[in-house]
């Protein structure tokens, strides 16, 4: 299955490699970097790639690359899921999952991979199984560590395995017993210039944060369980009960997961929680343009929007944005044209907006790319689709936990049409003018 | 002393082995080390140093950029200071200083130098030549120590083969450890070793394994197997022998890791999963993820190989109606055709075939993956999508929709590989992805890479009817920035303009308005589709060539050019005037012109020469000759093969004549087709799909046979398997089971969680508790409960009827010969289990006990209760059994009742259960007979039941209603009748809200309506059941039935034997209650007794009937007596429980004597009245 493993950075350095069966030169990723070349955003790198003797399916998590060499037919799903399983623990352990902290732990990190993978087949890629095997670092223990002598590996072997909760360790104990669960959902929408939803859908995670003694066996239900359209689990959901009753009943992992995902039914009217009054225009003589950006609160069910940005890909032949802002700031990077309105909070009394010039180009015609419109957002304490847990019940063990749920909406793929005027009128005059001429010339 | 540090342990002299062998190894070491031997060493240490060293060299030509990397590593290493040409030197040393290290007693310097040799492994330099000092350590009690050893040891064996089997032993003895998991970590290292030499140690070891009481030993033998056959594939006979065994094991833990190797080693053997194949869908959801992708695609193969193609009929009524293919460009239709061929080729075979139905096995597998379409796994989740893709009925596979559009949302690795599969998907069922259209519309943040799958997807599912939005959606894709794709989205528009004619002549005004873009790329790709469109109807555009003509002065993109050069020229006709001016200005231009736009201007040159020689015949010479003396080889050669053919000269050819067929044939329009057409024969999800290229190791998926292969190869030899029934059943309660199992052995809260589903089956046979053994065995366990429960069943039947041959018996026979001792055996179990089941009901049997003859009769009302647990899954039966305690009790039977029943307090049944449970209520009787004092012919034949009308036919417009007294116990009023009401709707519509309104009582007088019948369909017939308290008097209840449009006064009068229920007494007691009745009550005496003379009826002059006729006009129960001149029955009245007393004594010639004793005189006076018609009629 899953030959070696290569980490490459975004200049294209090599900085770890894995090999499960024997071993395979650097050079087969020589391919690699030719795609990469050629791809001129890394996100353009085709995942799976094909050489004369291998095939590479490769990842770009963090700015890094993770690209695995295989030999014969797998399910390419089956590989790029597991890569996305190694950075996941990457970031689990460490806390994130970058460049640095892997090449600072990368005896940590050969053991996780060592572990994770036997012969190219997944071994264990549970977190809780791999935290009883080789133990994440913390301050206190690289302290100990350094002076004793001492390993981050376990000192017993997991028992996780053997067990059918493989997803939970044994032996788990808290003085404080605590369950927190965050429902966040982000809305996904496309806004024509009008504000008119093109399209709009919810979809939401159940992060999930279990710090219980023992083996509890816990049940949460919903109060409203049909806006769920489209569900999947943690494997430690029991999905039969999901399906009779409409209720969430497993035995949690240890410390922090992924619940469940869900995706709000699409009969249900997705509240949009602002709307944005905008107006981009180039003038044809003169080298600038126009922009006005107002944002305003649409369906916010009494909440307030926090962490408002508006990020505007501007055409390339926009040179610099002398704006002004009633509230918060704008950035704009030359080298990707790219507009970032950081407006934070939201206050329905006094709208904020963004105002002023664009530069353009001397010379060069007017724009005529579309620039799109991205919006990014807070509203703590809601679910938009106005999903509620409304009870969390826990058997099997006998002391009293701490429950608790926050709710969470953000935008997700938040995105809004922008036509410019000034252009499409630009481009009927230019239509009329060159079939003049065009007329014109024949009858001459 | 921890499990690891036993693994850890070496027997004293294999480590004093290794140690000496360790030294000589070292001494040679020694002897080559650089220092010493400077040449021959140099050349050893420098060969191994070579690929690191190129690294170096590469990274430094490159750029700043590698150097900055790997300076990091120099400086968190001490030791290796100074740049790349600098470790080059120091290397050596620092080896040596490692070696030092790894030799030292101290485990933190050993473990300081194991990190950084695996460090270095991982940044990919050579350390190979630590080797020697490595693997002495190999014996080290440290277990990190241990495990970096081991990592090295995997690494770098297969490079020094001879020192790598110093550390064999080590292995081998934890192979022999009591700890599971130290045998199993020894095996998983000693088969990563890839060293030729110990392959038949590891064969052996894998042998032993395979056959460990360990499963999680067993999984890692599975996981063993690969390794080994990649090291040598002369093992793989005996590997496969493994691999069956392993096959046939019935842990999850094992499942997926056998699997796996069976498709690396033999996937050809597809006859060793038949045995296993049911085993295995039902385990699938219990494997862990990466297992479950693994069995689900090897499923998919054998199910190809092993069952019909269940759309065999369907197709061809589908193809019939083909309302899809309308949409399907020229290509698709052809296509199909062909498959229509095909298909009516088979099509006699096909009739004569019996019509399809799926193999059960079949359908196990799409029940028992359907599930697992919520995996968090994307790779679960399209294994499972390919499954329904390549398995499943047509009308079946729209489940997989959801899922996949659920991935779109995933990382954009995943959106890549599941957009592909989906557009190969659309191709064939487009109508699946019809209703999620919008989850494809692009965003401007996608990769590139994605908006062009997501482009190809809504091309694919472009019809009349979503044309339009997807063309306002292309509209605004085309404005974007990213040119390649709008350069894409162009040629969809394209594609949808062939496909859908509706829109051609939109779509070509939309390109037409794109000419003018000021994108050249735009531009030229627009210009080239409008090409291909015009192809298919040239005629009604020439508006559009003539635009397109004038583009020629503003157009640069050589392609483009060409492309506008090459329409005119083929449709010069519909452009005569503008045609030559064009070749004017292009003869003009022709020296600057790119090489294909040349060949353009020649060919339109001499298509216009041919057409207009007139006007042209000059401009073309003038071409022609510039293309003479052209640079470019084709284009002189060209120009020479067109003069040839179309200047008429002396010497020409006769294929001049042919000149203006050759150049001015019809052309067929181009195809404009999907790339992801025909990908469909590669299994979906895999690689070589993706790739549509077959893969290395690619396992063909196989065509659906003619004829399936005998399905009974699945079978089991476990008896249970082959019996048809119990596995039908079997299946249909493993759908029930949870996501995952809970009833698995070692997981002991979640058992209590779920096994309550299973309680209903288990309550009866008792296997109840074997259901939370280990779920492998419980399989086998429930089969043989169920069989059982079966068996009980059917023997229960045979009792049923038995019993009803006893009733029918004459009274006088003995208890003892009615209760053979097997039913007596099988009462005393069930009314165990009854006890150990319900807790509950405890309380009541102590205090009942205390009255033999209620705890009696309670006995028989527990029996009901048992067997009604038993039909609560079929439907609740409409009424209780019969009682006969005091009123105390009773009350508290009746909430008992309530408790039990309540869950389903609605009366209404449908006539198929009220004769289930009437035949019910009279087995209970009997049952409760076989083992009491009482004589068996107490019972009320219930099959006397008479009916009266409540709605005549014509009066309720359709409606009509009868109703019965039912004689049964109204559970939630025990002081009332029960009134069984039939409803029957003869009307042609619907009824609906059948209820009861505006009841009319006399006081006292109360009444439980039916609960609203919400609706009776046309011709149907429906039950209800409502209870009445009478008072004790005869008067009529008054009420009105309503419909949703009618109102029916209607009354129920009810004759005076339904007021009473049947009592059991014996004699004695009898005869003291009457008694009590004529004296006690002193002055009033004789007026409790009505005595009435009679002359029998000549068919009545036997005791059985007359004890029948009695109890069809009065609902009492019969007294067992020792004399058979007379007959006694005993009740009490509903309401108010006064005794009621019937004594018939018989006399010569038919004469008779019938005594009432009742404190109510006025039933008594109307009892006497209706039993002497009884008896005498």
């Amino acid at each position: 299955m899953i030959h070696s493993l290569f980490l490459i950075n975004h200049t294209g350095d090599i900085f770890l490699e894995k090999h499960w069966k024997s071993v395979i030169g650097r050079s087969v990723c020589d391919y690699f970097f030719e795609a990469r070349e050629k791809a001129v955003e890394p996100e353009n790198v085709p995942p799976v790639l094909q050489t004369p003797h291998h095939y590479l399916i490769s990842i770009y998590r963090g700015k890094l690359f993770f690209l695995s060499v295989i030999q014969t037919e797998v399910p390419p799903l089956f590989v790029i899921e597991f890569l996305h399983r190694v950075a996941d623990t990457i970031q689990d352990y460490f806390g994130e999952c970058s460049e640095g902290v892997i090449k600072d732990n990368v005896v940590t990190v050969y053991e996780l991979l060592e572990e994770m993978l036997d012969n190219g087949f997944p071994l264990a890629t549970e977190s809780n199984v791999l935290k009883e095997m080789i133990r994440p670092p913390t301050i206190l223990r690289s302290v100990v560590n350094t002076l004793t002598g001492a390993s981050n590996v376990g000192d017993t072997l997991p028992t996780g395995q053997l067990s059918n909760v493989p997803w939970r360790r044994v032996g788990v104990k808290y003085t404080n017993n605590e369950a927190y669960f965050d429902v966040i959902e982000e809305i996904d929408a496309i806004l024509d210039k009008s504000g008119t939803t093109v399209f709009a859908e919810i979809q939401g995670v159940i992060e999930a944060c279990v710090r219980l003694t023992g083996m509890p066996d816990l049940t949460l239900s919903f109060m409203n369980p049909r806006l769920l359209d489209d569900v999947s689990f943690h494997p430690c959901v029991r999905f039969k009960r999901w399906e009779s009753e409409r209720v969430l009943s497993f035995i949690p992992p240890d410390g922090n997961f992924t619940l469940m995902n869900y995706h709000v039914s699409s009969q249900n009217l997705v509240a949009i929680p602002v709307y944005v009054k905008q107006s981009i225009s180039f003038f044809e003589t003169g080298p600038c343009g126009r922009l006005d950006i107002t944002i305003g609160p649409k369906q916010t069910m009494g909440k307030t929007v926090e962490g408002l940005m508006v990020t505007i890909h501007m055409p390339k032949a926009v040179l610099s944005a002398n704006l002004t802002a009633t509230q918060g700031t704008y950035t704009y990077d030359l080298a990707t044209k790219v507009l970032v309105w950081d407006i934070g909070k939201l206050n329905p009394q006094k709208l904020p907006n963004l105002k002023g010039s664009l530069t353009t180009q001397a010379g060069t015609p007017k724009p005529e790319d579309n620039p799109s419109l991205n919006i990014d957002l807070k509203i703590q304490q809601l679910a938009i689709s106005g999903l509620k847990v409304s009870r969390l019940d826990m058997y099997g063990e006998k002391y009293k936990p701490f429950k608790g749920v926050k709710y969470l909406t953000k935008a997700g793929k938040f995105q809004i049409y922008i036509y410019m005027f000034i252009f499409l009128e630009n481009l009927m005059s230019y239509l009329l003018f060159e079939w003049l001429q065009c007329v014109l010339k024949h009858s001459i | 002393m921890t499990t690891m540090q036993k693994l850890l342990q070496l027997p004293v002299n294999a480590v004093n082995i290794v140690k000496t062998v360790q030294s000589q190894v070292q001494g040679q070491e020694e002897d080559k080390s650089p220092v010493l031997t400077p040449d021959s060493g140099q050349h050893s240490w420098y060969s191994a140093l070579q690929p690191d060293e190129l690294r170096h060299l590469r990274s430094g030509g490159s750029g700043g950029g590698g150097g900055g990397g790997s300076g990091d590593h120099e400086e968190r290493a001490p030791q290796e200071e100074g740049g790349g040409g600098g470790s080059f030197q120091t290397q050596p040393l620092r080896h040596d200083d490692l070696k030092e290290m790894l030799d030292s007693n101290k485990d933190s310097l050993k473990l300081e130098a194991m990190k950084r040799i695996v460090a270095m492994i991982a940044r990919g330099k050579n350390a190979s030549d630590l080797f020697p000092a490595v693997v002495k350590n190999v014996a080290c009690k440290n277990i990190e120590v241990k495990k970096l050893v081991y990592v090295y040891l995997v690494r770098y064996a297969e490079e020094q083969q001879d020192l790598a089997l110093l550390s064999i032993s080590t292995f081998q003895r934890g192979l022999k450890d009591p700890n599971q998991l130290i045998r199993a970590s020894a095996l998983r290292v000693l088969s990563s070793i890839r060293v030729t030499i110990i392959v038949p140690i590891m064969m052996l070891a894998i042998k032993e394994a395979a056959s460990d009481m360990s499963p999680y030993v067993r999984k890692t033998a599975a996981h063993a197997i690969p390794k080994l056959y990649s090291l040598d594939p002369e093992q793989k006979d005996q590997l496969i022998e493994v691999i069956e065994k392993l096959l046939a094991d019935k842990t999850t833990l094992v499942a997926g890791s056998v699997v796996m190797a069976f498709e690396e080693v033999c996937p050809e053997r597809i006859d060793l999963i038949h045995k296993n194949y049911r085993k295995l869908c039902n385990l699938l959801i219990d494997v862990e993820e990466w297992g479950q992708v693994v069995i689900i695609n090897m499923l998919t193969r054998y199910a190809r190989t092993q069952f019909l193609n269940p759309n065999m009929n369907e197709s061809l009524l589908e193809e019939g109606s083909g309302g899809d293919r309308t949409f399907y460009g020229s290509d698709e239709d052809e296509d199909e055709d062909e498959e229509e061929k095909e298909k009516k080729a088979e099509t006699p075979a096909m009739a004569k075939r019996k019509p399809y139905v799926m193999d059960p096995d079949h359908r196990l597998l799409l029940r028992n993956t359907k599930p697992l379409l919520q995996s968090r796994n994307a790779a679960v989740v399209m294994a499972v999508a390919q499954l329904y893709f390549h398995l499943a009925p047509k009308a079946e596979v729209g489940v997989i929709a959801k899922a996949l559009v659920r991935l779109l949302r995933s990382h954009s690795e995943v959106q890549y590989v599941v957009l592909q599969n989906v557009a190969t998907m659309t191709i064939k069922r487009r109508g699946m992805f019809e209703p999620y259209l919008k989850s494809f519309y692009i965003r401007s943040t996608d990769p590139t890479q994605i908006k062009v799958l997501k482009l190809e997807v809504l091309t694919n599912l472009a019809n009349e009817t979503n044309i339009s939005t997807i063309l306002r959606e292309f509209q605004t894709y085309i404005k974007s920035m990213d040119k390649d794709f709008v350069a894409a989205t162009i040629q969809a528009i394209g594609r949808c303009a062939t496909n859908i004619g509706e829109v051609r002549d939109t779509c070509l005004n939309g390109l037409v308005q794109l000419l003018s873009n000021r994108d050249e790329l735009v531009v030229a790709e627009s210009v080239v589709v409008i090409k291909k469109l015009l192809q298919m109807q040239p005629e009604k555009h020439s508006d559009i060539i003539k635009h397109m003509a004038k583009l020629t002065d503003n157009i640069q993109v050589p392609m483009a050019r060409a492309s506008i050069l090459w329409l005119i020229g083929e449709y010069c006709e519909h452009v005569p005037k503008i045609a030559p001016d064009v070749l004017r200005k292009m003869a003009k231009s022709f020296t600057n012109e790119e090489d294909i736009v040349k060949l353009q201007i020649i060919n339109l040159a001499a298509k216009l020469y041919l057409t207009n020689s007139k006007q042209t015949k000059l401009l073309t010479q003038y071409v022609l000759n510039l293309a003479k003396y052209d640079q470019n080889y084709d284009i002189r050669d060209r120009a020479r093969f067109i003069r040839q053919l179309i200047v008429p000269t002396e010497k020409s050819g006769a294929l001049s004549k042919y000149a203006k067929k050759l150049f001015l044939a019809l052309k067929p329009a181009p195809v404009l087709e999907s790339p992801f057409k025909d990908r469909d024969h590669f299994q979906l999800g895999s690689l070589s799909h993706l790739l549509n290229a077959k893969a290395g190791g690619y396992q063909e998926l196989p065509d659906w046979p003619e004829a399936a292969p005998d399905p009974s190869v699945r079978n089991v030899e476990v008896p249970e398997w082959t019996k048809c029934s119990s596995r039908e059943k079997r299946k249909e309660k493993k759908v029930e089971k949870p996501f995952y199992s809970d009833s698995e052995g070692e997981s002991g809260p979640t058992e209590s969680a779920d096994s309550e589903s299973d309680s209903a089956s288990g309550s009866e046979s008792g296997s109840g508790s074997e259901e939370s053994a280990s779920r492998s065995e419980s399989e086998e366990s429930e089969d043989g409960s169920e069989s059982e429960e079966e068996e009980e069943e059917e023997e229960e039947e045979k009792e049923k009827k038995k019993k009803k041959k006893e009733l029918k018996k004459p009274v006088q026979e003995s208890e003892s010969e009615q209760s053979s001792e097997e039913e007596e055996r099988k009462h005393q179990r069930k009314t165990k289990q009854r006890k150990s089941d319900s807790e509950s009901e405890s309380d009541e049997d102590e205090e009942s006990e205390s009255e033999s003859s209620q705890s009696e009769s309670e006995e028989s009302e527990s029996e009901a209760e048992v067997k009604k647990k038993k039909k609560a899954a079929e439907s609740k039966p409409p009424s209780k059994p019969v009682k006969k305690e005091s009123k105390k009790e009773k009350k508290e039977m009746s909430l008992l009742d309530l408790d039990d029943f309540e869950p389903a307090p609605s009366p209404q049944v449908t006539p198929v259960n009220t004769f289930l449970s009437n035949s019910l209520v009279t087995d209970l009787e009997g049952l409760s007979l076989s083992d009491t004092v009482l004589s068996p012919a107490t019972i009320a034949p219930s099959s006397a039941l008479k009916n009266y009308e409540l709605l005549h036919r014509i009066t309720g417009e359709g409606l009509s209603v009868e109703y019965c007294f039912s004689r049964q116990p109204f559970s939630p009023d025990a002081n009332m009748v029960a009134v069984q009401m039939q409803f029957t709707n003869n009307a042609t519509a619907d009824t609906k809200n059948l209820h009861i309104e505006d009841v009319k009582l006399q006081s006292g007088m109360r009444v439980k309506e039916f609960s609203e019948i919400e609706l009776l369909p046309a011709g149907e017939t429906a039950t209800a059941v409502m209870g009445i308290d009478f008072c004790d008097s005869t008067q009529a209840a008054n009420f009105q039935l309503c419909t949703h449009t009618r109102k029916f006064f209607v009354s129920i009068q009810p004759p005076v034997g339904e007021l009473m229920r049947p009592v059991f007494l014996t004699e004695n007691e009898f005869k003291k209650e009457q008694e009590k009745l004529l004296h006690n009550l002193g002055q009033l005496m004789g007026m409790n007794e009505i005595t009435e003379k009679l002359t029998l009826d000549m068919k009545c002059r036997n005791e059985h009937t007359i004890v029948q006729r009695v109890t069809t006009a009065a609902n009492l129960s019969r007294v067992p007596c020792g004399s058979d001149k007379e007959c006694r029955f005993a009740g009490r009245t509903v309401s108010s429980s006064s005794l009621v007393l019937v004594t018939v004594a018989t006399k010569e010639e038919g004469a008779a004597q019938l005594t009432v004793n009742c404190e109510k005189m006025v039933i008594g006076t109307m009892l006497v009245k209706d039993i002497l018609l009884a008896l005498t009629q």
